[in-house]
């Protein structure tokens, strides 16, 4: 069941000062009209109503009554509409997996490779050192 | 113009109430889910501004407007959005000029009352204007 959030005294619950503070954080914006910030900051709201809901309704938290990080990460990577946030709610994956892929990148990264530094040479010391 | 970090956060208590309204009653989120989303409404509102920014760019307009954000909603592909925001939009404008009638009213009976006592009226309407400004005023602001 969803509640219009706010609905009782105010029309938005998000602050719209706050709001104002990010949208003019990007550079090209000069200057907002009051109902196009009120509008955001609704359109803030509906977001973040429909990106619980759904991650809830299409995840696995709800076996155990509850919404996770899982739920929502695997949003933003199946549903389209979410994929803008996939960098930022990346899946989670082990930290000894995460290192083999940074060791195999760097390796990947040597051949070829002119970005001036003088390191990369065939002895190779402080990558192995660099592996726990 | 250097924002802190944390300027750039929505409140948590704000968006917990948000998320909960949304999901069944006793469901549990997790603080880890609950910062997630806080982010991802940031996002939000940057992906939202920049969108509406080009719509209002190529109306070789500077400042954004309601039309502008609607069509960055469409342009989103959250179009199920619209709607909603309309109807709320009437809602908040009739809200805002019933606000600027009654400042009006309370402007004119300052007028015929003692200087003193006017001026912290005057201060009350301030601290309420910081957070609502000036309704359906053209706002330049620089940047």
């Amino acid at each position: 069941a969803t509640r219009l959030s706010g609905g009782e005294n105010r029309p938005v619950s998000l602050p719209l000062s706050r709001i104002r503070v990010i949208m003019k954080s990007s550079p090209e914006v000069s200057s907002i009209n009051q109902d196009a910030l009120f509008l955001t900051a609704k359109a803030t709201e509906l977001f973040v109503q429909y990106l619980a809901s759904y991650s809830y309704k299409h995840g696995r938290g709800k076996e155990k009554n509850a919404l996770t990080y899982s739920d929502l990460s695997h949003t933003a990577e199946e549903c389209e509409t979410f994929q803008f946030l996939a960098d930022i709610l990346p899946k989670k994956i082990l930290a000894s997996k995460y290192l083999r892929m940074l060791e195999k990148e760097k390796q990947d990264g040597q051949v070829g490779k002119d970005n001036g530094e003088d390191e990369e040479e065939e002895d190779e010391e402080a990558v192995d050192e660099g592996v726990g | 113009m250097a924002e802190r970090p944390e300027d750039l956060n929505l409140p948590n208590a704000v968006i917990t109430r948000i998320i909960k309204e949304a999901l069944p009653d006793g469901v549990n989120i997790s603080k880890e889910a609950r910062s997630a989303i806080s982010r991802a409404a940031s996002v939000f509102v940057l992906y939202a501004t920049s969108c509406a920014n080009n719509f209002a760019m190529k109306g070789k307009r500077k400042m954004l407007n309601a039309g502008d954000v609607l069509s960055a909603m469409e342009e989103m592909e959250f179009q199920r959005f619209v709607t909603p925001l309309k109807e709320a939009l009437e809602v908040y404008r009739r809200e805002q000029k019933g606000k600027k009638e009654a400042r009006k009213d309370k402007d004119k009976k300052a007028d015929s009352e003692e200087q003193d006592k006017s001026r912290e009226e005057d201060n009350d309407d301030d601290d309420e204007r910081i957070e609502e400004e000036e309704p359906n005023d053209e706002e330049e602001v620089d940047n």
